[in-house]
């Protein structure tokens, strides 16, 4: 989830007083508040809209939308003559693609210098998915002389001072000792060669995703111009976060000029491309998704609430919009615009007859008959711990059928395989609860199953146990006898040896021929180990195999 | 205001243990009332409440600290102090070694020590050349001293004690388990004006106590009268067995959409990644695909370093061709996510996220069979990697549903997920724009929480995009989807304020919660 942290008082200054009619119109915008306090408020920005990821973009579309008459049409210069960069065939291999600008007439203090770092910061770990996907650098333009070279070269040949660093180290340096090289090493550390941007005095920029020069790539108060860069895998993506980026400093000021970009592999090209792209505008459509009749005026008018512009029939999408996919996609601007709690909600009539699932049904069955009988339904957790489903119930090997899950953050990583080591460990838990206690669960177990789609076999458990003083195999017994003939099903006991039970008190359930299940009394060193106080006797099912 | 009692039906209400306290009642404590009607402590008690319920008496219990005898102090006031003990002794001898005195005394270490230390800081006795020696009066060491004297009054209440009494309470609480100071009950009481009357009152005895079968058959109860029971008077608790409480309320989830004519679907909490996020248009880069977010299943023999995990089966090819294509380069009017597809992560198994990965294997019979409309609902586990905190668990029922039909609409949506909200109990929720890569448009639900003070989110819904369906249909037909958190929507009522309560299965609880009752 991303959040975007806003100082009240500089939100203020875009948006107006924020009271609780404001705070709810930010809900409805789609930038639910996720948290505030006296000073700041934050909101969440889905993934499909990074371009609101500054107080600028931000505030641009939410002025908008509140009827405000803003100007989000953004213009690009031509280039002017060394606004240029040379895509180098060298760096194809390892980062291909580079989109640029030049943004001028900016005035830097702390504040606007913060807000810049986290722009980039936020699209990083968002759209840039951890700067996997795409790395931003932004550079001071007095500090480098165009045009600017983006080349690979040996980790060893690549010696600079990176960012906030006392002195100049190689690129393999870099990785193993600053701490955003550490943080973000891995991704250059299989590649033979690593990218850097270079100006034409060969003095090294910022070797990216990792870092940028702190001599050449240092915004500080002196500066108004700006190169920037966006490098990566996917042209389309690189060009779209460009845009959001030369957007947002537009609307601190800046004057966006264009850059000459000279692929030697994949063709030439100016950048950025500030042009909207067209979709036809369909009210049909728009209205037959969100079941209104909405003139064609009035969709014009929503979609331009949502800073979507519209000629004819053709809609315009802002530059820096990422998210219009599709068609669909301006439905839904067209209903947010309209408003969420402005929509009459309505049944249709369709028939279509209800059916529960059957084995649902005799699940609910049998807990109805063992209900009747006394029994108290439990409900346990799936993911269990190898002490919980093997050890404490005095299972030896389990190594082999133990089925786990990677990283989990509990303690919980195993799958369970049987009920009855769930119920021995809730008795155990409930040693201080009065007797008798008298348990039942219905719920799925896992085995490996090789013949099953996904690998893992996945049946369907009752577990019973009773636990009280005097408690024995009858008293089940009778309770297992009951169950069946209340299903008309004949059944079988066959003696047999497991671990956790008594020997000579332990058998299978054995239903028309298939072994469905196991009854017996719980040895008195499992009960023990696990500090239950009472004789314990349990039963489990394979109630799948019955139905 | 006065109240008029019925004196024939009071006296013909008591209980046959009343009836034995009533001639002794005086303003009193329970245990000397106990004492003269003869009757046991518990009964003279419960009679006394039953009593007091009538107006007959007025109790004051207080809690009252009293003295007692330790282990110790039992055996002591049988057998003597060990001082005493040690005293009789050097009486006896006039001297005697210490290693005599040690073994003739038959006191433990601890307790010759304790006794000799208390004799000499009274200078009874002494200590020369090893040996043992009067060193004040006889009739002094034989004089009964305060402990004793003390151990003999005990129990005896903590308050009131006279300095001498003090004295010895404070030097015999230092020492091992000779007194014991426990708090008890002391139950006092007043008798009414009522109780004074109903004291002169004369009693038949020959009322009825309990219908037996022998009552029946001989016919003795003609003519003679039933003893009134209180039928007011509290009574002990007892629990029932009944179904967990989740399970009670998602038995009621379940019912809602039956009667709305939706169709349940089931399935495995094991899922690829086919169905649970490439055939719903997550790409494969996003972050839900990562372990901290998921659960995958571990590899024993793992092989690959680039998709971790177990991997399994895929369906048929035709379905996975047309997702590959809605992923890398969009199908029909859509630009697609743009990157390259791998069917390997597709083979991925995880515990299913959500269980839309149930409503997107059921499209695909539905394109097959030709069933349009259809209406199918889910309400099972899903399973995230979560730590877990009030508000989140690794575990959590989800209940799903999808309306496919040529003119299902987004007004539609909201219907449907209303209706659901008000049989749950939720007049007032809030519906806000929400973010799924496989819905648009998309939606929140929210409820306000009474505890935290707070929306709480309780899951989403939107349209399935045409990415999801085309490659299921073969065409876009317009599918309401919903899979709002379960767990969340029944905590209110269960009066639950943490998630992890849900499945503590802490026994006193499960018998106590109340019964799912909408």
């Amino acid at each position: 989830m991303t959040t975007l942290t806003f100082n009240k008082k500089e939100l203020e200054e875009k948006i107006g007083k924020i009271d609780d009619n404001i705070k709810n119109k930010i809900d409805m915008f789609g930038t639910p508040i996720d948290g505030e306090t006296e000073d700041e408020l934050t909101i969440e920005v889905f993934p499909n809209r990074p371009d609101l990821l500054s107080l600028q973009g931000f505030s641009r579309a939410f002025n908008r939308f509140m009827g405000g008459n803003v100007d989000s049409n953004y213009i690009a210069e031509k280039p002017e003559n060394d606004f240029k960069v040379i895509i180098d065939k060298s760096v194809k291999k390892v980062r291909p693609f580079t989109s640029c600008a030049i943004v001028k007439g900016l005035k830097f203090d702390d504040d606007t210098i913060n807000e810049v770092i986290e722009i980039q910061e936020k699209l990083h770990g968002s759209y840039g998915r951890n700067r996997k996907k795409l790395a931003i650098g932004i550079y001071p333009l007095e500090q480098i002389k165009l045009p600017i070279k983006f080349l690979a070269k040996k980790p060893d040949e690549i010696v600079f001072q990176p960012l906030e660093f006392p002195k100049e180290i190689n690129a393999r340096q870099i990785l193993s000792q600053h701490p955003t090289g550490m943080e973000y090493g891995d991704l250059l550390k299989d590649c033979e060669e690593y990218p850097i941007f270079e100006d034409s005095n060969g003095e090294i920029l910022s070797m990216p995703p990792i870092i940028n020069s702190h001599k050449t790539g240092k915004i500080t108060h002196n500066t108004t111009d700006v190169f920037i860069e966006c490098s990566g895998f996917n042209k389309e993506y690189l060009d779209k976060t460009l845009n959001m980026i030369v957007c947002a400093l537009a609307d601190l000021g800046g004057k966006i000029y264009q850059m000459n970009v000279k692929d030697e592999v994949d063709g030439s090209f100016v950048s950025p491309n500030l042009e909207n792209e067209k979709m036809k505008l369909d009210a049909d459509y728009i209205n037959k998704n969100l079941g209104l009749e909405l003139s064609k005026d009035e969709i014009v008018e929503l979609l331009n609430k949502m800073g979507i512009e519209t000629r004819d029939d053709e809609v315009l999408i802002p530059a820096y919009r990422t998210d219009i996919l599709h068609d669909i996609d301006l439905v839904e601007d067209v209903a947010i615009a309209y408003g969420y709690d402005n929509f009459k909600p309505e049944i249709p009539d369709i028939s279509t007859v209800g059916q529960e699932d059957k084995m649902s049904i005799f699940k609910k069955k049998i807990a109805e008959v063992l209900i009747g009988l006394g029994l108290t339904e439990i409900s346990s957790y799936h993911l269990s711990t190898k002490e919980k489903q093997f050890k404490n119930i005095g299972v030896r090997n389990f190594v082999d059928k133990m089925i786990e899950v990677l990283d989990s953050k509990t303690e919980n990583n195993i799958l369970r395989d049987s009920l009855f080591a769930n119920s021995i460990a809730i008795l155990s838990e409930n040693s201080d609860a009065s007797y008798p206690q008298k348990i039942f669960e219905l719920g799925k177990v896992f085995s490996l199953d090789e013949k099953s789609e996904t690998g893992i076999g996945e049946s369907e458990h009752l577990g019973v146990s009773l636990c009280y003083e005097g408690a024995n195999f009858t008293d089940l017994k009778q309770m297992l006898d009951y169950l069946m003939r209340m299903f008309d099903l004949n059944y079988e006991i066959e003696e047999t040896e497991q671990d956790g039970f008594i020997d000579g008190r332990c058998g299978k359930i054995i239903v028309e021929g298939k072994n469905v299940g196991v009854i017996g009394e719980v040895s008195p060193f499992v009960l023990r180990n696990n500090k239950i106080k009472m004789p314990c006797v349990s039963m489990e099912l394979n109630v799948g195999k019955l139905y | 205001m006065a109240e008029v009692v019925d004196m024939k039906k009071l006296v013909e209400s008591l209980s046959p243990n009343e009836r034995k306290i009533v001639p002794h009642l005086e303003d009193s404590n329970m245990i000397e009332l106990s004492e003269r009607a003869d009757l046991d402590k518990t009964s003279t008690l419960r009679s006394l409440q039953l009593l007091s319920n009538k107006g007959a008496v007025e109790i004051n219990s207080r809690d009252e600290k009293s003295i007692e005898l330790g282990i110790n102090g039992l055996l002591y006031v049988k057998n003597g102090l060990p001082e005493r003990r040690l005293a009789n002794l050097v009486i006896h001898k006039n001297s005697i070694s210490m290693k005599d005195a040690v073994k003739e005394s038959k006191l433990s270490d601890n307790e010759f020590k304790a006794a000799l230390g208390v004799l000499k800081r009274k200078a009874l006795i002494d200590l020369k050349d090893g040996n043992l020696i009067l060193s004040g009066a006889k009739e002094e060491l034989s004089k009964t001293s305060l402990e004793e004297k003390f151990l003999e009054s005990l129990p005896r209440a903590l308050d009131g004690l006279e300095p001498e009494e003090k004295f010895a309470f404070e030097n015999l609480k230092s020492r091992k388990n000779i007194v014991d100071v426990q708090e008890k009950k002391v139950v006092e009481f007043k008798v009414t004006e009522l109780g004074k009357n109903l004291k002169k009152e004369k009693f038949n005895d020959k009322m009825l106590e309990s219908v037996t079968s022998n009552l029946i058959r001989s016919g003795n109860w003609k003519g003679k009268k039933f003893r009134r029971y209180d039928i007011t008077s509290p009574v002990p608790k007892i629990y029932g067995s009944k179904r967990h409480f989740v399970n009670q309320a998602i038995e009621f989830g379940k019912r809602i959409w039956l009667d709305m004519g939706f169709k349940e679907m089931t399935g495995d909490y094991c899922q690829s990644g086919f169905w649970n996020f490439d055939a719903l248009f997550t790409a494969q880069d996003h972050p839900v695909r990562e372990m901290q977010d998921t659960f995958f299943i571990a590899d024993k023999s793992t092989t690959s370093k680039d998709v971790i995990g177990y991997k399994g089966k895929l369906p048929d090819s035709s379905v996975i061709a047309k997702v590959k294509e809605a992923h890398e380069g969009g199908i029909e009017g859509s630009k697609g996510w743009q990157y390259k597809w791998s069917e390997d992560k597709s083979k991925q198994i995880s515990l299913r996220t959500h269980t839309t990965c149930l409503s997107a294997k059921t499209l695909l019979e539905i394109g097959k069979n030709k069933e349009f409309p259809a209406k199918y609902f889910a309400l099972g586990k899903c399973f995230r990697n979560e730590t877990v905190d009030w508000s989140h668990g690794f575990e959590f029922n989800q209940t799903e549903g999808i309306v496919v039909d040529e003119n299902a609409n987004f007004r539609q949506l909201l219907g449907y997920l209303i209706e659901f909200f008000k049989k749950m109990g939720y007049d007032k929720i809030r519906i806000r724009p929400g973010y799924f890569p496989y819905t648009e448009p998309s939606l929140e639900i929210d409820v306000f929480h009474p505890v935290h003070k707070k929306w709480v989110e309780l899951g989403g819904a939107g349209m399935f995009r045409p990415e999801v369906t085309i490659p299921m249909f073969g065409r876009h037909i317009p599918v309401l989807a919903w899979g709002p958190g379960f767990d969340r929507i029944i905590m209110e009522f269960f009066e639950i304020t943490d998630l992890r309560d849900m499945y503590r299965n802490d026994l006193n609880k499960l018998r106590d919660v109340k019964v799912w009752d909408k």
